[in-house]
């Protein structure tokens, strides 16, 4: 599956703004990304499995705080970060 | 995770952590022009960067930018490359019926007793201990203190209000005994540990408390909640800003508080307001403090204003450092050099000494400037200016 990373994140993925990763679910696709490339989970994920606040995924379209999210029938998973701060 | 740095030469370096990532300041010998490297992590918010006095090479850096979760970078060749930590400080996720809690910053870092070379130690915020045995690839919790039945009364609660979250930070290692530990929790107090970090104990006798003006209802709530007058010993009242070991001599404390400048010469047990000694309209508040390497009774401090709404910034506007030279009896002001005006706050980790024959003594602003002085205070000048918010400067040696 695409997986589209912003910005922030590309120096995880030697600069590729989009990879390909696997799993059922979010959560999985994200264990799968951490494994291609380590620490970019922890980035968006904290240590209770909780979303950061100003990290926000699209599943095949669909914004979604929910890390257990389906992935079935979506080919895409859309990361954005959210522009806030100074 | 890895990035470039920058190479720095062999020698002296001031490693300034700033909101917008890590500078590097470098002298000539004789210290009177310096030269800026950086940024390396460019628009990352770095709490604190150390070099491993141990080596000279080493460097680990505590960041978090306000997009992403927190981490930890090292670097193994004096900050010319950069690799993210394997496993950066991370609780462990809540059991049903606990309270969950989540890393929000690495604050401190501290390498850890000569003999233990690859150990380290991280403060964070929420205020938790961290260890690392490998050099600081992994982290991990150190359960003594943040799994103690009394955490939640020994630490200051996160929604609690304190400007970027309460700290763990002031990780002092005895160099005689690496059992031998303390640590400042702000708020929450000073706790000593002698077996490694296994247990720990209040040390905040003779401290001030932020709640001075407790009114009884709050006093009786307290000790509800603490049992008896435990409150006293212990808890969110108490506010050391920075706690420093002297090198040469690690039964002295001294202490800059939310309430004072403190003095505490163990085996005793209760702090000494050597703050009392300031100038009146001075005052004995602030951040940071500096201890001269080679005399025990040596101590830089850098006044803040601590009136009002807490500005912060130096008294009446203007900068100074105050100096003392007998343990804290009497202080000298000195700002020559200095701004006649200037309103900035130097931070709690953003003073440094160096060990010169003449002390090298420097400390950043929040409004980006680095002043130091290579006559121990006697006279300062600017060394840069126009860099981030600095949160942290750190005198040290390139191996």
């Amino acid at each position: 599956m695409r997986v589209i990373i912003p910005q922030p994140l590309r120096s995880y993925t030697d600069e590729a703004d989009h990879v390909e990763a696997t799993g059922t679910t979010l959560d999985e696709l994200l264990h799968d990304l951490d494994d291609q490339y380590p620490g970019i989970r922890f980035r968006m994920i904290n240590e209770q499995d909780e979303m950061r606040p100003n990290i926000i995924f699209f599943v095949g379209g669909t914004r979604t705080r929910d890390i257990e999210a389906s992935l079935e029938g979506a080919a895409e998973v859309v990361i954005l970060h959210a522009l806030s701060g100074g | 995770m890895s990035t470039e740095g920058v190479p720095l030469k062999s020698g002296n370096v001031l490693i300034v952590s700033t909101r917008k990532g890590i500078f590097f300041l470098q002298a000539d010998p004789d210290r009177r022009n310096w030269e800026l490297s950086g940024p390396v992590f460019l628009g990352h918010i770095v709490n604190h960067a150390v070099l491993d006095p141990r080596n000279g090479q080493t460097m680990i850096a505590a960041a978090v930018t306000g997009h992403l979760g927190p981490t930890v970078f090292r670097s193994e060749d004096a900050g010319r490359t950069w690799i993210e930590a394997r496993q950066p400080p991370a609780f462990d996720k809540a059991k049903a019926g606990d309270t969950p809690r989540v890393v929000g910053h690495t604050f401190w870092l501290a390498p850890g007793h000569p003999s233990e070379p690859g150990v380290w130690f991280a403060g964070t915020s929420p205020q938790a201990l961290w260890t690392s045995t490998d050099d600081g690839r992994s982290w991990a919790s150190m359960r003594g203190f943040n799994d103690h039945p009394d955490y939640g009364k020994r630490t200051e609660d996160p929604q609690a209000g304190t400007p970027d979250g309460p700290v763990l930070h002031s990780i002092l290692i005895d160099p005689r005994n690496s059992n031998h530990m303390y640590l400042g929790l702000s708020g929450g107090g000073v706790y000593e540990t002698t077996d490694h970090g296994e247990s720990w104990t209040p040390l905040n006798h003779g401290m001030a408390t932020t709640s001075s003006e407790l009114n009884i209802q709050d006093a009786e709530t307290m000790e509800v909640a603490y049992g008896d007058l435990a409150w006293q010993e212990m808890g969110p009242q108490h506010d050391p800003h920075c706690v420093q070991m002297h090198p040469i001599d690690p039964n002295v404390l001294y202490q800059q508080n939310h309430c004072g400048i403190y003095r505490l010469e163990r085996p005793g047990t209760t702090w000494d307001r050597i703050g009392s000694n300031m100038p009146a309209e001075v005052g004995d508040i602030g951040f940071v403090m500096g201890l001269h390497p080679r005399d025990v009774d040596v101590c830089w401090v850098f006044p803040m204003d601590g009136t009002d709404v807490w500005p912060r910034t130096s008294p009446d506007g203007r900068p100074a450092v105050f100096k003392t030279r007998n343990a804290g009896t009497s202080w000298e002001r000195q700002d020559s050099g200095l701004p006649e005006r200037g309103w900035y706050t130097v931070k709690r980790q953003a003073l440094s000494v160096d060990e010169e024959d003449s002390v090298g003594v420097y400390f950043g602003t929040t409004s980006g400037e680095v002043w130091g002085s290579i006559d121990e205070g006697q006279s300062w000048s600017c060394l840069i200016a126009h860099l981030p918010e600095i949160y942290a400067v750190e005198a040290a040696v390139i191996g």
